[in-house]
Formats: C-alpha cells, structure tokens, sequence
C-alpha cells in the first residue's frame, strides 16, 4: 500500500490506457463493456484519494521516468486539479451503466469493442490533461481525447454525425494548432515548458518583452476557448452533441469541455495571471463580454430548437457562458460560483441527457413532436428532466441556484448591479426553453407513436435518478462543491498579480 | 502479365532492401535522425507496395488483417510495458534505471523498448488505414 501511494498519479492515467488496450485486444463487445466498467469504478477512488492528499499534505509533484522539473515532465496535481479529476472520473462512473444497452441500440455491434476503446482513451486524455503540469504534454493528452472524441462522434447513427464530426475535427484542430502555437511562443521566450517554471520565468520576460507575451496569451486563450465552446466559438458543439450517440454526448457534455475550462483557468491564472497585470489588458471585458453573448444568444436559441439533443447542446453553449462569466468576473466569489458551476453544470446536464439518450433508446427520436405526453409513458425519466431542468433554470433548492447565487455576489463585489439582472433575465429565457420541453411531455395528449414506450432497463434508470438526486442535494450540501471551489479561488486570486 | 513484369520484378528485388532499411532507421533513431515512427512507416510502405503491386489478397497474405489489428495496441501495450516495469520496481512511470545498475545503458534500453512500440503501433496503424481504404465497397 505504501509504495502504491506514491504512483496514484501515474496509475490515474496509465490504468485507463491499459483498459483501452485490453479492450482492443479483447475484440469482444460485452467484455469490453466489462473493462471498461472496472475501470470507470477505479478511477473515482485514485481521484479520491489525490484530492484528499492535496487538501491534507498540498500539492503533489510526480517526475516521470524519475526526471526532477522543469528538465522532465511532471504531473503536478493541487486543489483545482485534484477537484477535477473527481469530478470527471466521477460522472463516468455514475454514467457508465447508462452504455451498454444505449450503444448496443445505437452502434453497429462489430463496432462495440472499437466504441469502448476509443471512450477510455479519451477518459484518458482528459484525466491527463488535468494532471500533468507540462504546457506540452497536456497538448498532447489534448490530441489524445479530441481525436478518440471524433471518432466517437463519427460512430452516430444519423449520417450527419459523419458531418459534425469533420467539422469538429476542422474546428478542435485549428483550437490544438492556435494552443500549440501559443505553447511555442512561451517556450521562445522562457525556455520552460513546465507551468510552475513557467509563470517564474515569464515575470522578467512579460517586462522584456510584452508582445510576444501578449502574443502566446492569446492564441493559448483562442485555442483553448474553441475547445471549450465559449461563444462565439462554439459552433462545431450543437451538431457534434445532436448526432452523436446518446452516451457520447452525455460524456462529453459532462467532462470533455468541463476539462478544457479547467486548462483555461489554469493558464489565466496559475500561468499569465502571476506574471502579467490583467487589470492593463481587457481580459475582463472580454471574457464578460463573450459570456454574457453566450447567456442570451444560445439561450434564445435554445427556445426556437426542435430537437431535445440540439437544445440541451445550446444550452450548453449558454450555460458554459455562466462559467466563463465567473473567471472574467476574477473575484473570490465570482471565481467559486464559475467553478462551482462547473462541476453542477456537468452534473445536471448529465441527467439531461441520459433521460434524453433514454427517450431516444425507446422511441428512436428527440424531435419535440414525438414526445406529446410521453411524461406519462416514462415518468421517472421525465421527473429527472424536470428536476435537472429546474436545476438548469437555478430553481432555489438544486445545484444550480448554488452556482448562481455565487456568481451575482461575485458581479455585486465589482458594485455591476445591472449583471446581476442579466444573469436573472438569462434565466429566465431558460424557463422558457426547459418549460416548453416540459409543457410537451407532461400536458399534451400522449401521441400514437408511444404505444410502446415505458421506462428504460433498470442499468439505464439507475444512472438517471442518480444524477437528478445529485443535482437536488449539491443544492444543499455544498461542502464538495462551493466549499473546495472557495479555497481553490482563494489560492488562484492570492497568486495573481 | 508480361507487361508488368519488370514492375513485378523490381519490387520483389526492393522488398528486403525496404524492410532492411527500416530496421536501420530503427536502431539508428539512437544516434541520429530516425526511430520508431520513420522506421514503422517505412515499413508499412513495404506491405503498401506489395498491395498496390500484387493485390490486396497477396498484401494480406504478407500482414494478415488479424495481425495488424493485433500489432495496433500490441505496440501500445510495449510502450506502456516499459513504464511499468519501473513502477512495479519501485520507481517512477517510465524511469529506465530499472533495466541497467548503469544508468546510461539503462536508458538505452528503455528507448529501444519504447521506439520498438512505436515502430510496430505506426507500422500497423499505416497498414491499417491502407487495408481501410481499398477494402471500401468491396463485399465484405
């Protein structure tokens, strides 16, 4: 036990690799799902045990192959990373029981062991992009999920998945281009790829040389942004999470852009925040500026979408833009409630979705049309929408509000009284796009096209009722949520500039 | 079938020199340019060669489909492999002290051991994507 201890980094990403080469080497679709099932109940008590050691000893430092930093790689895990990696290893495991029947319906059965493959490694790459603490290698745990992510999304059964998945491919490829360019420009200018070495380094060097500063600022800022969706970047989103198979959009939903918010914050301020003056460059206005787009635009979007999948995809568009607002806002309180909005965005959506990916499991469709009434055929899904709805909404009572409640303190704190109108009059547009939904299901006559349809299999309801039952109690116990999100914007503000 | 001949003849002469040519990037990657991934396409370009030359069913023949699809994570299994050995002695992921009491001999060996997963995850990989694209509309 005590020399497992110290590996617990490693085995954080070398155990899911490993599952993903059995996997490939298995060839069988039932076993795969096995493998894939330890490892996604594995994961969540390494991350365990990494958050509690950074929260009771600090920051972890592991040298791969033995180098010490800044020379070899290292994987550097605090508050932030380790909160992360919870969460992410996680909603995998609460979801993961969801799979097996959604991806026997909605993928070719030659493809089922390909399928699980390309899911842990993607899991892989997200969980190494949140541990390692190297500009470069998390470049390339960044290539190791978006490419496992395409093809995922390529699986889908509609052809036009085939589409979004080139276009994603495009998009996610010029955001890695734009990152790595940014990375380079750094490494010119400090010599370092490490990112503690980095932020020492690049407090002379942002005085020496402020453009090529600026300059790396903002292609790691584009690069990343596209990858995480923030408005008006987003566009490659609502197709890739409407055509994808139900699991993969519940997955990606939840972690993969939740990951990418993750390297953001971490370069603003872990990296530039400690070596340049934000207060000079209007990072601030922009990113308020970006976030707010995102709230009202996707949001009435949202209200004009036919199709569930396409709606929720919008919605993530806007509900990303609330988190964002909380790491331009760069208070304590705002800070918290972006990041705790990170983790109950992930959470809520993730119910979301599954009872959407339960209804497609049923009846084949997401089309508002066909749903009339089904709230009567599938009652337990459709209550874990509503409760995820409200949640999305920021109903008082459910994680949302939590995360809400955080942000307009953190809009007071800057005395901007007209913010804390716009983040109420946003949700209220997402009353309307989350009661239109519930209007159809609940209130309308039950179509001809349910005859059939009832609640899903038990494997796939469990994971449902688990996440609505979360985003209710996240709205109340919130020692998990905004209490390490508070000390871990305590610690990134207290090391800016 | 005359009229290809010299074709067919010129490949089966430039095969082993491929091949051979190959496994000196390979191990040359140590000293110079090369390694694992100039060494798999290389010899992925082999098999290529023989496809585009004699047929799909005679490539096949060469790199049965079940191997390189055996080959694809056998490579990653390699790499990995290496990092392990030294965890499971004590050390760090990937720490090569564990293959030599010498550390620079050790080192060697632990990047022979990784370039040797790359060459046959690369190699493998290329073959696959080839096999991928002639085999489309074929009857399966």
């Amino acid at each position: 036990m005590n020399s497992i201890w110290p590996q617990l980094p490693a085995l954080q990403i070398v155990i899911p690799l490993l599952g993903a080469v059995l996997v490939a080497f298995l060839r069988r679709g039932s076993l795969a799902f096995l493998v894939t099932l330890a490892v996604s109940w594995l994961m969540p008590f390494i991350s365990a045990a990494l958050l509690w050691q950074t929260m009771t000893t600090g920051p972890i430092s592991y040298h791969l192959g033995g180098w010490p930093p800044p020379i070899g790689i290292e994987y550097r895990i605090d508050v932030l990373g380790g909160f992360v990696l919870l969460l992410v290893s996680g909603v995998s495991a609460f979801m993961i029981p969801f799979a097996r029947q959604s991806v026997e319906r909605e993928i070719h059965p030659s493809k089922h062991a390909w399928f699980y493959c390309m899911y842990l490694l993607c899991f892989t790459g997200l969980l190494g992009i949140t541990v390692t603490g190297d500009a470069f290698n998390a470049f390339v745990f960044l290539e190791i999920s978006s490419l496992a992510t395409y093809t995922m999304i390529a699986l889908g059964h509609d052809r036009r998945a085939l589409l979004a998945a080139f276009q994603y491919l495009i998009i996610g490829t010029i955001g890695a281009t734009f990152y790595v360019i940014g990375v380079g420009f750094l490494y010119l200018i400090t010599g370092t790829l490490n990112l503690a070495d980095l932020a020492t380094r690049l407090i002379p060097a942002a005085v020496e040389n402020p453009p090529a500063v600026y300059a790396a600022l903002a292609f790691i800022t584009v690069g990343i942004s596209l990858k995480l969706a923030l408005f008006p970047l987003h566009t490659w989103l609502p197709n890739a999470y409407a055509y994808a198979p139900s699991f993969v959009t519940v997955f990606l939903s939840a972690t993969a852009t939740k990951v990418a918010i993750y390297l953001l914050v971490r370069y603003f301020f872990s990296v530039f925040g400690v070596a340049i003056d934000f207060r000079a460059l209007p990072v601030t206005e922009i990113m308020i500026a970006l976030s707010l787009a995102a709230m009202f635009i996707a949001s009435i979007v949202a209200v004009y979408e036919t199709n569930v999948k396409r709606m929720l995809a919008y919605s993530s568009v806007a509900q990303i833009g609330y988190i964002t607002l909380g790491i331009g806002l760069a208070n304590q309180a705002g800070l918290t409630g972006g990041l705790t909005h990170l983790f109950n965005h992930a959470i809520m959506k993730a119910a979301l979705f599954l009872a959407i990916g339960a209804v497609v499991y049923r009846i084949g469709s997401c089309k508002l049309d066909d749903l009339s009434g089904i709230g009567r055929k599938m009652p337990f899904t459709m209550i874990a929408f509503a409760i995820a709805g409200f949640g999305l909404i920021g109903t008082p009572g459910t994680a949302g509000f939590i995360s809400k409640w955080y942000l307009a303190l953190g809009a007071l704190d800057h005395g901007w009284w007209f913010l804390v109108a716009l983040i109420v009059v946003s949700s209220m547009i997402a009353v309307v796009y989350v009661g239109r939904v519930l209007e159809v299901v609940w209130f309308r006559p039950t179509g001809p096209n349910l005859k059939d349809a009832k609640d899903p299999p038990f494997l796939m309801m469990m994971p449902i009722i688990a996440f609505a039952v979360a985003t209710v109690y996240f709205g109340f116990d919130t020692r998990l949520t905004a209490g390490i999100s508070e000390t871990v914007a305590k610690t990134l503000i207290g090391g800016m500039r | 079938m005359k009229a290809d001949l010299i074709l067919r003849i010129g490949t089966k002469l430039l095969l082993p020199f491929i091949l051979l040519f190959a496994l000196y990037v390979q191990f040359h990657g140590d000293y110079g340019a090369g390694g694992g991934f100039q060494a798999g396409v290389i010899s992925a370009g082999m098999v290529i060669l023989i496809g585009i030359t004699f047929g799909l069913e005679t490539a096949q023949r060469v790199a049965p489909k079940t191997l390189v699809e055996f080959m694809v994570p056998l490579g990653v299994l390699i790499y990995a492999g290496t990092g392990i050995a030294g965890m499971l002695a004590g050390k760090n992921f990937l720490d090569y002290s564990v293959f030599s009491s010498f550390a620079p001999k050790g080192r060697e060996r632990g990047i022979l051991f990784v370039e040797l997963g790359v060459l046959v995850t690369v190699s493998s990989t290329m073959i696959a994507l080839f096999y991928a694209f002639v085999e489309r509309g074929r009857p399966q």
